[in-house]
């Protein structure tokens, strides 16, 4: 018994990373302009898009270097040419923005790119490996690739982190993110710290983009990643990082654990057909978590004078 | 601390020069032709009823507004429109009516982030915490120290803003404008709001700023004993045009001043 909850803990927590890293797209959007940028979902799918059809053409490390390249210059045209016309606006008015620009890029990405189902291909074996074959009776059943890219994901979320704690960056960020003109008017420029922050986001759409590519293969679809991202979010806080990442993970392996152990039990006591349980768990424990602790488990208490 | 930064100009003359400017949203006309300018050393009070158009001056000065028209004159330059960058580059800082502090951070890091442009050491010094830029930390710090003990906020500096009560908040938002050695000082009401012993407090605050280093202030405030008592120069405005400029008693006396305060039967 204990081997396959293993398995699937271990496989929720891989999925968890993946989470992890698109919900760390939001934080850093929202903590920098106090935007829920709802295009996330489809800055995935763009970069995925980039980067699977330039490795058709490329080595694939040449492929993401300039995918990286494509992202920065997205995060450029979207702080000229839509976030520095709306300083100052209210948050409603930057959210509706995102949401302009989320099915821009997702209808763009198609025009430039193409509309099928494209490969990527991480050139790890995919095949999975047994783990600890030694101390478990047949082992532990892990995707290779999976473990690979959540090493992958894990440094990269490690280095953004102590980017943006340790150094002048990120106070400027946290000034930012509490009061626009106040940063304003002790000379941070608002837009360098916005267009840090997209690019950034950009990047990590393009690890995000490039695992889901290679589980799934680069479509439509992927942008829809983002919706796994909200509970992440609910859960994490929205403006900690430290919480986009343990929240990514809880939700991944919770709905894994959720189905597996959860499902087999509503069969047996209320006779239900026991299946899905992975769609609704992480939303209904976001739910819980909305109702007794809104501000997540990493996020500012929000203190308000009466 | 150490006084602002010396520029060029000597004290008394022109530092800030706002001709003929003009500012509009959509009809409606916030400043009309207004030109007048601010001396080096001096406060200079812009007094004026609700809506006169006072907030979006200061707004023009330091870059959030970018008038339709006119011309504004920093330190000997020229440009139609200044920019916030621009404005904080060269030496403007400002307070606001309705405080605006980093509310998630402690009263020392807001002070803190009013070092933004006086640091200089790149990202990678900032990564590594070592040498030129602990050092570069250690003297900043200093600086804001000494900025706590002006304004006797010692106790709270490691206190969250948004936990301390409006008169220390006020205050603290001065200490972030002060951090940034400007030299000139805009203040949006910084009484507002405060019982007679805050306001006491801050009034000797800012002549202290004002007298010990040098520093140029332009206030808006409401508090009519407080802008006679602290300004050398008024400007009053009234619904965006300006009806009068000169001392506090010239002001006091003007007719077209009592009758915009006082009502003028029609």
């Amino acid at each position: 018994m204990l081997g396959p909850v293993l398995e699937t803990l271990i496989g929720g927590l891989l999925t968890g990373v993946l989470y992890a890293l698109v919900a760390l797209g939001f934080v850093l959007i929202f903590k920098a302009s106090g935007v829920f940028n709802f295009a996330q979902g489809a800055m995935v799918l763009f970069a995925a898009l980039s980067v699977a059809r330039l490795s058709e053409m490329m080595p694939l490390v040449v492929a993401v270097a300039l995918s990286v390249v494509i992202m920065i210059v997205l995060a450029y045209a979207i702080e000229f040419l839509v976030l520095r016309r709306l300083v100052n606006q209210e948050g409603i008015i930057l959210f509706m923005a995102t949401l302009g620009i989320a099915y821009f890029l997702e209808g763009f990405g198609e025009t430039v790119w193409g509309s099928n189902i494209y490969k990527i291909n991480l050139g790890i074996p995919k095949e999975p490996m047994f783990f600890f074959e030694s101390v478990f009776p047949g082992g532990l059943l892990i995707d290779r690739e999976e473990v690979a890219a959540a090493v992958g994901c894990a440094v990269l979320v490690a280095a953004l982190a102590i980017f943006f704690q340790v150094t002048r960056v990120g106070r400027a960020l946290r000034a930012v993110a509490d009061d626009h003109q106040a940063a304003q008017s002790v000379g941070i420029p608002l837009n360098t710290i916005w267009l840090i922050v997209w690019a950034v986001s950009g990047i990590v759409a393009i690890a995000a983009g490039m695992v889901w590519g290679s589980k799934l293969g680069v479509q439509f679809s992927i942008s829809l990643v983002a919706l796994k991202a909200l509970p992440v979010l609910i859960l994490g806080g929205l403006t900690s990082i430290p919480g986009a990442i343990v929240g990514g993970l809880i939700i991944g392996a919770g709905e894994k654990l959720a189905e597996v152990l959860l499902g087999p039990l509503l069969v047996r006591w209320f006779d239900l057909a026991g299946g899905g349980i992975e769609n609704w768990f992480a939303y209904m424990l976001a739910l819980v978590f909305l109702l007794f602790r809104p501000q997540g488990l990493f996020g500012e208490r929000i203190i308000e004078r009466i | 601390m150490r006084a602002p930064a010396d520029s060029d100009i000597a004290a008394g003359e022109i530092l800030l020069s706002i001709e003929n400017v003009s500012l509009s949203f959509g009809g409606v006309r916030a400043i009309r032709d207004v030109s007048f300018d601010i001396k080096k050393g001096e406060v200079r009070a812009i007094i004026g009823p609700n809506g006169a158009g006072k907030t979006s001056m200061l707004n023009v000065i330091n870059g959030f507004y970018q008038p339709q028209q006119g011309r504004i004159t920093f330190k000997g330059e020229t440009r139609t429109k200044m920019r916030p960058y621009d404005a904080a580059h060269g030496g403007i800082a400002r307070t606001f009516q309705n405080v605006a502090l980093f509310k998630g951070m402690s009263a020392l890091d807001n002070i803190m982030a009013g070092r933004t442009l006086k640091m200089r050491r790149g990202l990678l010094w900032q990564l590594l915490r070592i040498g030129p830029a602990l050092n570069e930390e250690i003297v900043h710090r200093h600086r804001v120290e000494e900025i706590i003990d002006f304004l006797e906020i010692q106790a709270i500096r490691k206190v969250p803003v948004a936990r301390l009560p409006y008169g220390l908040q006020k205050r603290v938002e001065l200490g972030r404008a002060l951090a940034m050695e400007p030299d000139l000082l805009l203040l949006d009401e910084p009484m507002a709001g405060m019982n007679l012993e805050e306001k006491e407090d801050m009034s000797r605050f800012i002549i202290d700023v004002n007298d010990h280093f040098g520093t140029t202030i332009a206030l808006i405030e409401h508090d009519m004993g407080v802008v006679m008592d602290l300004s050398d120069r008024v400007v009053v405005l009234d619904h965006g045009v300006k009806i009068a400029d000169g001392t506090p008693d010239e002001v006091k006396r003007n007719q077209n001043v009592i009758d915009a305060y006082l009502g003028v039967a029609h």
